[in-house]
């Protein structure tokens, strides 16, 4: 456990890029990795726990080898973000929220991800897809 | 009146990864300008002249903003971008930090010679990942040339919250807390990152900068209406041909944006400014564009006659009611109140007491709320409830004569499917 987490340096100011370096290490932030943080930074767990859970791309349970996060804001949802939410249920069976039973993909319904110019739109990890449809969803997943 | 593009100027004419592209066509020479034969206040005193106002939707003059952290005593004075554009309808930043991080810079450069601050940051969402890579390389770049001796600019990436782009949650969140509205006074230019002063400024904003010292503040304040100088990025989506950026000179008509470049052609309403922007219905659509009237981030989104308007506006507070950080009472309660009623509408289970609770709890929010979000949730509701409130009283009557007429029999069935 000290050799993982030794890039974590003491200090508020730290906090959020420590978490980050967990999450791209580890996956998700789980209750030993925040109690690590904590002893390093010496700031209280519940601090730790407070600030992993205001942010919506700090997760604590652990997700999939790539998370899809599909825009669910109002120019998504009106160019059918509906039709390419049924397409990924319907490729992967997996509803948002879940993850496939390989831990290769997870879904996500997010806030708007500012691509409402190529609405619908989505993330897949950091990589940005528009304008989406249901046939070009499958091309897509397939393409990982 | 076509599109005037000067923010967006070298968008397209530029390589963003290739520096002597923007040098070629003029890069910097604001900065020189700045850096060579101005004084700080100098500088502050020209972008004071020109009447440019904040873009990120405050609106706020930009040059008293500097003035104020010019002239507050610290020994460390903060420069922090605010690129955590996370208003729904809002892209016009994604799109200037893909085409033109260099012009970003060249403003930051300038801000931190008026100001004194010798730290700046870059507040990147964390959707945005994807231009990290790209601007901390711009800002090499721009430090090879000599520009940076004065200032070090670092690109801190959010984690994903929308109250976040509010300046002081965003500074919380800089300092590893959560990103929560602060209570003000003190201001940031006053005590803001890490208590000391602090000047936070939206991407377009600091888009404006060299070309205000490299022109003149006369030449930028020549651009505009009365109280809106200069021009304005617009972001437009939703039920138009031709969705995307476009630039233009403050006080043309929204009708010029959305049917003339955007391509709409039906149009029952188009709101303005994000998820709590204005609902202006489709027989306005002669109105003018500027901080006068209606702006806020630019964000414009276009809904046709087949659009629901209980529907929109229960989407907008959906993400409200989401985002809200929950520190202070009136926007907490205040958003899950107001979608609980909406969400009841929309699906056909009004109240005869609907429309009074809803313009009730907008008065509180309004007043009570620690920061815009909380301020402004209720304006679309409001705006709505000014414009289509015949969609609220009919969606009421039919609520009530479904209830009368098919009985409990109906509900106990309704709440037997849930």
């Amino acid at each position: 456990m000290t050799k993982e987490t030794s890039s974590i340096t003491s200090g508020r100011a730290e906090l959020l890029p420590a978490l980050k370096r967990e999450l791209k290490k580890n996956g998700c932030l789980t209750r030993e990795i925040m109690d690590t943080v904590a002893g390093r930074s010496g700031l209280p767990l519940n601090e730790i726990y407070g600030v992993a859970t205001f942010y919506a791309y700090l997760p604590l349970a652990p997700l999939g080898q790539y998370v899809i996060k599909v825009c669910r804001c109002l120019p998504c949802d009106m160019k059918d973000a509906q039709a390419v939410i049924g397409g990924i249920k319907q490729e992967l069976g997996i509803a948002p929220g879940e993850t496939t039973a390989d831990g290769k993909f997870s879904l996500e319904l997010v806030n708007c991800i500012g691509a409402c110019d190529q609405a619908p739109a989505m993330l897949i990890n950091a990589k940005l897809y528009g304008n989406l449809t249901p046939q070009r969803i499958v091309e897509i997943l397939k393409s990982y | 009146m076509p599109e005037k593009r000067i923010v967006l100027g070298n968008c397209g004419a530029t390589d963003p990864n290739d520096i002597e592209t923007y040098l070629g066509k003029g890069g910097f020479k604001g900065f020189i300008k700045a850096r060579d034969r101005l004084k700080p206040g100098d500088i502050v005193d020209q972008v004071k002249k020109s009447g440019l106002s904040g873009r990120g939707g405050a609106g706020f003059p930009c040059g008293l903003k500097w003035e104020l952290a010019r002239n507050a005593k610290a020994k460390m004075k903060y420069l922090i971008c605010n690129a955590d554009e996370g208003e729904v309808g809002t892209f016009k930043d994604r799109y200037i930090l893909s085409h033109d991080p260099f012009g970003l810079i060249e403003g930051i450069c300038i801000a931190g010679l008026a100001i004194g601050a010798r730290q700046a940051y870059i507040y990147l969402r964390a959707e945005y990942h994807f231009l990290n890579d790209p601007l901390c390389r711009a800002i090499a770049q721009v430090k090879e040339k000599g520009f940076l001796k004065h200032l070090d600019i670092q690109v801190f990436e959010g984690a994903g919250s929308y109250v976040c782009g509010e300046e002081s949650a965003l500074m919380d969140s800089i300092e590893g807390k959560r990103g929560e509205a602060r209570y003000r006074p003190p201001y940031p230019q006053a005590r803001g990152l890490w208590g000391q002063p602090t000047i936070i400024n939206n991407v377009e904003t600091l888009m404006n900068i060299p070309h205000i010292i490299a022109n003149g503040a006369a030449w930028f304040s020549a651009m505009g209406t009365a109280k809106s100088k200069g021009t304005k990025v617009f972001s437009v989506s939703g039920d138009v041909s031709k969705p995307g950026v476009y630039e233009l000179e403050m006080g043309s008509s929204l009708k010029e944006l959305v049917m003339d470049l955007a391509g709409a052609v039906d149009i029952k309403a188009v709101q303005v400014g994000g998820r709590h922007g204005n609902i202006i219905p489709g027989h306005m659509i002669d109105i003018v564009l500027s901080y006068e009237t209606c702006l806020g981030p630019g964000a414009v989104v276009v809904f046709n006659s087949k659009r629901d308007i209980i529907d929109i506006v229960h989407n907008n507070m959906h993400f409200l009611n989401d985002e809200s950080c929950g520190k202070c009472t009136p926007c907490r309660e205040g958003t899950e109140v107001m979608l609980e009623i909406l969400g009841r509408l929309r699906g056909v289970e009004g109240a005869a007491g609907d429309i009074d609770a809803l313009e009730d709890l907008a008065q509180t929010m309004a007043l009570a709320s620690l920061c815009g979000l909380g301020q402004e949730a209720a304006v679309p509701v409001l705006d709505s409830l000014k414009y289509f409130r015949a969609e609220y009283v009919n969606r009421i009557e039919q609520s009530l004569f479904l209830r009368s007429y098919l009985g409990e029999e109906l509900s106990k069935s309704k709440e037997g499917e849930r």
